[in-house]
């Protein structure tokens, strides 16, 4: 074993996201795994630690992936965080990395979503009992859902973007739907997404209203998707070929964090302070700023979202969000692009797979192999996933020197 | 003569003298909470005691809900009321649920609705804001 503070990303793969019928978790599990082993140019007996993260499933994911590429005995951790599930299992992996306890690690996240409709709202008719019986840690008699506010994904992230409106102005449903607009435009370059069609700003006002200022194609799409990620430690890298040295990604920072208290924080999700805290971190840890980075894949599960974390992130200056993308920065074109990929809404959000799908992203930017949709010249970028109620992971991706 | 006894919605509630909210504040800090903690979250002390919270307050966000989990009434205003410094999660009442009558910084107040009436004839009432 080695102790190294350098982490590297050996390999990782993202499985085509969209609907995928005939595959369940264990078979898109598997071809991530098998996809990230491939890139990295290793085999299941090189790696000493799995994480493994599956929200839908049975809570053993790690171990029946094991059964399907190689049981070797290694410890293996079922994760779950929400939407930052898949960063939170690279997290652990890394950390495993870091503590010098393994040379290599592997990180998984997997999920099957296609179909799988509103989230966060329980997805089932709630019906008031035949005498009223207080439930629940506020003693209501019935479902407090569409009675005191909302619990649907659509509404929470609704709220959290105008919000942001209503403390700085200027962000209104037209501007949020030219957020959505870029995104759609960006999918055209991802033969990975699972819709790749632009849309027009009237097309995406004119359809299907979910939640106010959110219609259907400004929210994240649910479909099925897996990625995963190879971690090595600087030494042991210097022990693979060149050609693995100068394809591996140095991950510069690895951050995760919770919600500190705020005041309003039981009210509505405070997804502002924890992103804000962990891009603080991570741009110490790694040593460079937000003026530095090529790229930024953000978490935008809707057009809502996506505004408020230019702020958190510090693209902009603080309040200056919506001149931020008012200026084309955010565009691949303009001077800072956000979600290249298609971002949630185009690419889509099988939410366990997300927090290592948008690192997939990044890599293939720094590596130079991002093809059609390739931001010339990227040599750092930023992975950003929020899991509600909440987690937060960035991670800095730099090009390898050598 | 007899009324129909009323209990409110949730706990937090109270219709007597006149419907209000309240609040468990953390004595040493002031943070309030609608449920119960063990500690407080932002300071970790164990004591709280009762508040009421002003029931009138600003929209300091809000979404029109068009399309919810099976048996959630649409369309609907889910909001946030900033009460005087204590945010309440509420809907906004009383009022068309369109982005005409709905805005950011609307000056509401507290309103009660009843949800309905159980097969002991007791009903339930709940709050949310109108605007004021």
């Amino acid at each position: 074993m080695s102790r190294s503070d350098d982490i590297w990303i050996l390999g990782i793969h993202m499985t085509k996201f969209g609907k995928h019928p005939n595959l369940d978790v264990v078979d898109l599990g598997a071809e991530a795994i098998q996809g990230a082993l491939a890139d990295a140019g290793v085999t299941m007996a090189d790696i000493g630690i799995l994480a493994a993260g599956n929200l839908l499933g049975s809570g053993s994911i790690a171990q029946q992936l094991q059964k399907q590429v190689g049981q070797t005995g290694i410890p293996a951790y079922n994760v779950s965080n929400a939407c930052a599930t898949g960063a939170t299992a690279l997290r652990t992996a890394i950390m495993a990395v870091k503590a010098g306890e393994v040379d290599m690690g592997l990180a998984v996240g997997v999920e099957k979503l296609a179909g799988a409709g509103l989230l966060g709202a329980g997805g089932r008719a709630k019906a008031d009992n035949d005498e009223w019986e207080r439930n629940g840690r506020f003693g209501a008699v019935g479902p407090v859902d569409g009675r005191i506010g909302t619990e649907s994904m659509p509404g929470v992230f609704a709220q959290i973007g105008m919000e942001y409106g209503h403390k700085y102005g200027g962000a209104d449903f037209e501007l949020f739907a030219k957020i959505s607009e870029k995104n759609h435009a960006h999918s055209t370059l991802n033969p990975l997404a699972a819709y790749n069609k632009a849309m027009s700003l009237e097309q995406i006002m004119n359809d299907v209203m979910i939640a106010y200022p959110n219609t259907r194609p400004m929210c994240s799409a649910n479909c099925d998707g897996a990625a995963a990620a190879v971690v090595i430690n600087g030494e042991k890298l210097k022990t693979l070929s060149l050609e693995q040295q100068r394809r591996a990604v140095k991950v510069s920072a690895s951050i995760l964090t919770s919600d500190p208290w705020q005041e309003a924080c039981q009210v509505l999700p405070d997804v502002n302070t924890l992103t804000r805290s962990a891009a603080n971190q991570a741009y110490e840890q790694a040593g460079v700023g937000p003026q530095d980075l090529n790229l930024v894949e953000l978490h935008d599960c809707f057009a809502t979202a996506e505004l408020v974390h230019y702020d958190n992130l510090m693209l902009c200056e603080e309040g200056g969000a919506v001149d931020f993308f008012e200026s084309g920065a955010a565009h691949r074109d303009g001077r800072l692009p956000v979600n290249v990929s298609g971002g949630l809404q185009s690419k889509g959000h099988p939410i366990s797979a997300t927090g290592i799908a948008n690192i997939w992203e990044v890599c293939q930017h720094v590596r130079g192999e991002a093809g059609d949709r390739q931001i010339e010249g990227a040599k750092v970028g930023l992975a950003h996933v929020i899991g509600l109620a909440s987690a937060c992971g960035v991670h800095i991706l730099e090009r390898s020197a050598a | 003569m007899s009324t129909a006894t009323q209990i409110p919605f949730v706990e937090y509630l109270r219709l007597e003298p006149t419907p209000h909210l309240v609040a468990n504040e953390c004595t040493s800090c002031g943070a309030r909470y609608f449920d119960r903690r063990n500690a407080c979250a932002a300071c970790f002390a164990t004591d709280f005691t009762p508040v009421d919270i002003p029931t009138e307050g600003v929209v300091r966000s809000f979404s029109i809900i068009t399309f919810a989990a099976p048996g959630v009434e649409v369309p609907f205003v889910a909001a946030v009321i900033d009460c005087g410094g204590t945010s309440v999660r509420a809907n906004i009442i009383n009022c068309p649920p369109d982005p005409e009558h709905v805005s950011l910084g609307m000056n509401v107040r507290l309103a009660t609705t009843v949800v309905g009436t159980d097969s002991a004839g007791v009903e339930a009432v709940n709050y949310g804001f109108e605007p004021a």
